[in-house]
């Protein structure tokens, strides 16, 4: 194992997040605290409680999760097509590194980021939402899960973009609708029942309602499918990895 | 004894169909410094780029350091360093933590005072703490080979190194090759610059179309090719060559008014001399010279044109033939 390596590209990566901190965390930081605001401190005062939770609290979980999976999956995927589009990525893949040694520094670096920002959001969401935790062990493994997991899909749309255009399509046209519609702001059961079905197929459903029941013990479906389906995602990003690698894919002509 | 690098059979074919290398074989000694030559798309960058990790062969096996670098690759690319031919640099890191990231990333460990000699011998250090994207382009360039030296390689591989850099920094870096050679460092460049593998390599590899055409002793090849030609325009033409000049290696061409005279420009010092003053005692007078040389980059061109060269043919290619356009 080539610790040197591994700890290199993790560094590396690391001081490019320091170098854009307001990119990295204080935006998402801000955007999320408005919500807090809007919802948590001005209107959620006025709107009933959704499972016996306070609207404003109710609404933390998704939102966190919002910041998660979106900047999980743009840290890591600049973090990887940053050096493909300006070439330095030669050195990478010219260094004794596996392949396994190049995801850990840098998935490992970008679910770093999340986990430190998902932290973040949390202490700041106290200042203006009165919430709880349940289960702090479960919530943090899912945080760690949930970070680690988007940081690897970020990673595959890294190596898979050929343009800074497609780095943001994702995020941005895929995952915030999913969030948005996957019971941030609403219980699933709230939802006509073909609706619910509907909502079923979504990925982002099982997320937000396994780190709900972390919070506060309530959950749209069961926690384990919830875990359940994070790691088939998580194992599926690893294969596809693995696949990466093994064939040279967009890397190794 | 099995070379420092050992290629056998190297194949690759791109996706798109494109035989980028066939059946190349070379063998490169421990502590030379070897040129490869080439034209542009002849699969000197792809040869590089299968050594270094960077492309995966098509078949074939190759060898550095006693590594395979497919099973082993791990001690093979420790043992590389590579310089490549694009500048291609983080914007942002400082030139002391990118060649410190190298470093780490070949899995040494940290050795600041190894560092601080390649920065040194670079002339980095007065400039360690500036970011990259502030340094001009032949700064840029010095930085790259600062990260190939960092990991302290066996092996030194330098694309296309001197490719727009300033008289300076060629010098120094041919300098620091020869320094590195002296440590027992193999050194493989590729390069358009003739004049580069005239003085820098031990021996030159001909690369045209994906195959080796010709590896030879830099000294033997030069000492075959290497001739010079002075070409005088006469005030009147010649019927035939003065007897005076018989014996010399000279010929009429252009009807008489053109005396053309071949000589050995490393052998001969005294030549062109002599060849003036018996011009001068015959009254045969001049009104223009011209001296030409078949400077390796001739040899290569008449090589690499050739619609079908075995090593053989390429190798007792003669100057004359070469010398025409």
């Amino acid at each position: 194992m080539n610790l040197h390596g591994i700890r290199a590209i993790y560094k590396f990566e690391m001081a490019r997040m320091r170098r854009t901190l307001m990119q990295s965390v204080a935006s998402p930081v801000i955007s999320t605290t408005l919500y807090f605001v809007v919802f948590g401190a001005a209107i959620g005062s006025r709107m009933g409680d959704i499972d016996g939770i306070s609207y404003g609290a109710f609404i933390i979980p998704g939102l966190l999760m919002l910041s998660l999976l979106t900047q999980s999956i743009s840290n890591a995927s600049f973090g990887i097509y940053m050096p493909k589009f300006s070439g330095t990525i030669y050195e990478v893949l010219s260094a004794p590194v596996s392949y396994l040694e190049i995801v850990l520094g840098y998935v490992g670096a970008a679910a770093t980021k999340s986990v430190i920002l998902g932290l973040i959001i949390l202490v700041t969401a106290r200042f203006f939402v009165d919430y709880q935790v349940l289960h702090p062990f479960w919530m943090l493994a899912f945080l760690v899960l949930t970070a680690v997991t988007f940081s690897l899909f970020g990673f595959i749309i890294g190596i898979w973009a050929d343009g800074f255009e497609q780095l943001q399509v994702v995020p941005l046209m895929v995952i915030t609708p999913l969030v948005f519609l996957g019971g941030t702001f609403y219980s699933i059961d709230m939802l006509p029942e073909v609706w619910q079905t509907v909502a079923l197929f979504n990925p982002v459903v099982y997320l937000i309602s396994g780190f709900r029941w972390a919070f506060y013990g309530v959950s749209d479906v069961h926690i384990g499918i919830s875990v359940g389906m994070t790691l088939v995602f998580l194992f599926a990003c690893m294969f596809t990895i693995s696949w990466i690698f093994r064939t040279g894919y967009r890397l190794r002509p | 004894m099995p070379g420092e690098i050992s290629i056998r059979h190297l194949e690759k074919v791109y996706d798109d169909g494109f035989r980028a290398l066939s059946d190349i074989n070379l063998e490169i000694q421990r502590g030379e410094i070897f040129a490869l030559l080439g034209p542009n798309g002849a699969g000197k960058t792809t040869l590089i780029s299968i050594v270094c990790g960077l492309v995966n062969a098509s078949g074939g096996e190759v060898m550095v350091a006693g590594h395979d670098i497919i099973r082993d690759y791990r001690g093979a690319r420790e043992s590389i360093g590579l310089v490549p031919q694009e500048l291609s640099t983080d914007a942002f890191e400082s030139v002391w933590g990118a060649v410190s990231f190298s470093r780490g990333l070949f899995g040494k460990s940290p050795d600041p005072a190894h560092i601080e000699k390649v920065l040194r011998e670079l002339s980095l250090w007065d400039k360690r703490n500036n970011r990259l994207m502030s340094l001009s382009g032949g700064m840029k360039r010095r930085v790259m080979i600062a990260k190939a030296l960092s990991h302290e390689p066996r092996v030194l591989f330098l694309d296309e190194p001197t490719a727009g850099v300033d008289v300076e920094l060629r010098r120094d870096m041919w300098a620091m090759v020869r320094g590195l050679r002296e440590s027992g460092v193999t050194i493989i460049l590729t390069t358009h610059y003739i004049e580069e593998a005239e003085e820098m390599a031990d021996r030159i590899g001909v690369i045209r179309n994906g195959e080796i055409i010709l590896v030879e002793d830099k000294a033997q090849l030069m000492a075959k090719l290497g001739s010079k030609e002075l070409r005088l325009h006469l005030q009147h033409p010649l019927d035939a060559i003065p007897d005076a000049l018989n014996g010399e290696p000279v010929s009429l061409e252009a009807d008489g008014y053109d005396l053309i005279y071949t000589f050995d420009a490393q052998r001969e010092q005294a030549g062109v001399a002599r060849l003036l003053r018996l011009l001068g005692e015959k009254g045969i007078e001049f009104r223009d010279l011209q001296t030409r040389e078949s400077s390796l980059e001739e040899i290569f061109v008449g090589l690499v044109n050739r619609p079908s060269a075995g090593v053989d043919a390429a190798t007792t290619a003669s100057p004359s033939g070469v010398n025409e356009r």
